[in-house]
């Protein structure tokens, strides 16, 4: 009987299946890497100057969709660190305290208009030292980190309009510790509000991504900053743990894990460091009846295969109301797959290399629990290159809200489907999660719209529309996912002591 | 309203040190001091007290000393009061703290004579009541403005509309100031639930009169009951319940005790708890009331939804 039900629902879709296999190929369109300049090595950005690590040990840093070699970074131990932060106290206390707002803000200026000068050289050393397609290094990351310098280069001067009846002071040394997923992006997001505020900074790459930082220092050099106000160093977990233990650094940001979150938050204990955390998420992208159908599937795909999945913010909780379910995991398995993926290089590719074996592996081990749990898996037929760290545009039907694959962080393009019936229902499921940071809805209704992104508990909510930036607009956390503001007015108290 | 006159001559201290109204015919009652947990006053269910003892010797109250479950009760109460108290209309929740206001005004007698009892001379009780009630007066006021202030409507690049509001964090878990017994309470308390959160509050360990007699003033003050939950015990013993609760957003300490300090911060972590501390703050000047108050317990939402671009349509008419 079941199977009789099934082919009369298939008999009356009125849809046909799209054919992927015809004549709709793509030729290879390569960016080309001549355009980009990578040292074979580079040392530490500390003062102003390029200087060798103290240990002298140096770590390959390759390309995830080949497993080439790319360059080798130094590896800072906690002496570098210490002259890091030493180099930046320095360079506070001497030239970025005194400097008239006005003119600290010209200098973050030059920083952006050199960063777009350089656009197309960062977007390819992006492409080949993260995995990511370089559309998205092209039109999104490069862009919005320049965008990111210009924005708060204007505030330097303005900033007694930020905090009404307050005055504002800078908090002294910036230790920031960036994450993978948007290198260059991430390291504007943490320099450009703090030296425009007046703070000095020592900055640790990513262990896979560091090159674009280092680029950045170059650009930092090129632009006269006085030396000291950024420092860019590279290194592991341990490099990272120097910073957070420095006695003298006055404040952390942090974007990464919410498990090292928590180390962090552990380890200023007893001290008077201000910290701000961006870290996990698990958002709730929730598509109602009434939504416009295409425009929603888009915006899941892109929700969740972004930058393969490595977004904190991916809409990888997919709740769909009932009635409508059918048709939105038909249209989405559709859109699958015409996902290009393969090589990041390539200017048509959709989805590109995973980051690094350790993540391709995390990833492997969720979609093996996925199965396990019992929800049903799909994945685009698409081929993979031999070489490199790959993983297919995955999604999960039949999760239950308990699953790991729902409530814990993957951080690459599986998506989980869970279905709702009542406003409240969904409203409960999306917000039964430890972390907040960010959630979506789609429905053609304004009303509807205005209760749900009420309703849910996260920092930043996309009504018909997902995983969008920009320098004006506020990202952060509620819960777990962290707490403080990067971007926008918001972004400025991250900086800032505020007095009477 | 005549001048406040406290007439102290039929004051008497008895043997178990407990005060007792001698020169009366009939027999004083005495308040039991209970704590007040969703809108209902049990006793501690420890069924544990302690005995504040003023300056001069004399023996306060047999005040509640209240248990972990006592918390985790007064927890779960915050929360269940959560939804409704944040959703609620910010001019309705300002017309309620100026409810409370209006509540304590008509029992500042009352409270002069605990602040008395608690050591205060009758000028510095006076102030201190004058005071609690113009910072209530004052959060009310804040209740419908702050969010207009904090918020922002963001420029974004893109064709969308973009707006960022304050928003409660939740649940926040206030050790009060340990040092006096209202303005204090009353400083930390007004902008956590002003701004749209739910708390659960220990009160001063040694000065705990007025706490009580607070919630007093709050369960006739329309607040729904679990807005506001009131508990009187040792910081000492309770701190670390305060801050290790899984379903607690934010911790306030006001004390300048680092070692609790560190306690605090360390344990935050477990679910990353907003953590602030009021060490520097003179709750008796100017700096201890602003908008900032309300903002330490705050969250900022980021809203985005596209605008209608179509090529062709263009800006004009």
């Amino acid at each position: 009987m079941p199977v009789t039900k099934k082919k009369t629902a298939a008999k009356k879709s009125n849809t046909i299946k799209l054919k992927f296999d015809t004549s709709w190929s793509y030729d290879p369109a390569p960016e080309s890497k001549s355009a980009a300049t990578i040292k074979p090595r580079y040392d530490l950005f500390i003062n102003g100057e390029w200087q060798k690590p103290a240990g002298n040990k140096y770590f390959a840093t390759i390309n995830p969709a080949n497993e080439e070699k790319l360059s080798e970074v130094a590896e800072a131990n906690t002496a570098d660190v210490d002259k890091a932060v030493r180099a930046a106290r320095n360079a506070y206390e001497k030239y970025w305290k005194k400097m008239p707002a006005k003119e600290r803000a010209k200098y973050v200026f030059r920083i952006a208009r050199m960063v777009q000068e350089k656009a197309r050289e960062l977007a390819i050393i992006e492409t080949l030292d993260g995995g990511k397609p370089i559309r998205e290094s092209r039109d999104f990351d490069v862009p919005t980190a320049a965008n990111h310098f210009f924005y708060y280069a204007g505030w330097a001067d303005k900033l007694e309009y930020a905090f009404p009846n307050r005055r504002t002071e800078p908090l002294g040394v910036a230790g920031q510790i960036i994450p993978w997923n948007f290198p260059l992006l991430m390291a504007a997001w943490k320099i450009a509000p703090a030296i425009s505020t007046g703070n000095t900074v020592v900055l640790k790459t990513a262990e896979t991504t560091p090159l674009t930082a280092l680029k950045l220092a170059e650009i930092i050099e090129e632009a006269d900053l006085p030396p000291g106000v950024v420092n860019i160093i590279t290194g592991a977990g341990e490099t990272g743990a120097a910073i957070v233990n420095h006695p003298d650094v006055n404040k952390i940001a942090f974007t990464g894990s919410t498990d090292v979150g928590k180390i962090i938050q552990r380890a200023v204990a007893g001290t008077d460091k201000k910290v701000t955390l961006e870290l996990g998420g698990k958002a709730a992208n929730i598509i109602f009846e009434d939504a416009p159908i295409d425009q929603a599937v888009e915006g899941v795909i892109n929700g969740i295969y972004f930058n393969q999945g490595h977004v904190c913010c991916a809409g990888s909780r997919l709740y769909v109301q009932e009635s409508v379910a059918k048709q939105v995991i038909r249209k989405l398995k559709d859109r699958m797959e015409s996902l290009i993926v393969g090589d990041p290089l390539d200017k048509n590719t959709d989805i590109g290399a995973i980051n690094s074996r350790s993540q391709l592996e995390t990833i492997q081990k969720y979609v093996k629990i996925g199965k396990q749990e019992g929800a049903e898996m799909y994945e685009s037929s698409c081929s993979l290159p031999r070489k490199g760290f790959w993983c297919r545009p995955t999604l999960f039907t039949n999760v239950a809200q308990s699953n790991r694959i729902a409530q814990e962080e993957i951080f690459g393009p599986v998506l989980s489907i869970l279905t709702f019936r009542t406003d409240d229902e969904v409203i409960e499921k999306a917000n039964n999660s430890p972390y907040g940071l960010s959630a979506g809805v789609w429905t053609d209704k304004g009303s509807k719209i205005f209760n749900m992104t009420k309703r849910m508990r996260a920092g930043v909510i996309w009504a018909n529309t997902f995983n969008k930036f920009d320098p004006s607009s506020p990202f952060g956390g509620y819960k777990e996912s962290g707490f403080g503001r990067e971007g926008g007015l918001h972004g400025l108290s991250a900086y800032v002591s505020l007095k009477v | 309203m005549g001048k406040t006159i406290i007439n102290k001559s039929s004051l008497r201290i008895s043997e178990n040190g407990l005060e007792k109204k001698t020169s009366s015919k009939r027999l004083e009652v005495l308040k039991t001091y209970k704590i007040y947990i969703g809108g209902q006053f049990p006793r501690t269910e420890s069924g544990r007290y302690y005995i504040p003892v003023n300056a001069s010797g004399k023996k306060l109250a047999n005040v509640c000393l209240s248990s972990r479950k006592d918390f985790r009760d007064a927890v779960v109460a915050a929360r269940s009061a959560f939804s409704g108290w944040s959703s609620r209309a910010a001019f309705n929740r300002g017309q309620i703290l100026y409810r409370m206001a209006e509540m304590l005004e008509g029992r500042k007698l009352q409270f002069i004579d605990e602040l008395i009892q608690q050591d205060a001379t009758k000028a510095k009780a006076e102030k201190e009541v004058d005071l609690a009630i113009d910072r209530l007066i004052y959060y009310a006021g804040w209740c419908d403005k702050f969010q207009q202030l904090f918020s922002s409507v963001n420029p974004v690049a893109t064709s969308h509309f973009n707006f960022s509001v304050p928003e409660p964090t939740g649940v926040v878990s206030i050790i009060a100031p340990q040092g006096d017994s209202l303005p204090g309470l009353v400083s930390v308390i007004a902008p956590a639930i002003a701004g749209g959160n739910t708390c659960v509050v220990l009160a001063s360990e040694t000065k705990p009169l007025c706490a009580v007699t607070f919630a007093e003033v709050l369960n006739s003050s329309d607040l729904p009951g679990g807005v506001v939950n009131i508990l009187t015990g040792k910081p000492s013993e309770l701190a670390s319940w305060f801050v290790d609760h899984m379903d607690v957003n934010a911790t306030i300490y006001c004390e300048k005790d680092s070692i609790t300090q560190k306690m605090i911060r360390e344990k935050s972590a477990l679910n990353l708890k907003r953590v602030t501390f009021y060490d520097k703050v003179n709750w008796y000047s100017g700096e201890g009331q602003s908008p900032y108050f309300i903002m330490d317990t705050q969250e900022i939402k980021t809203t985005w939804h596209p605008v209608e671009n179509i090529a062709g349509a263009g800006g004009g008419y």
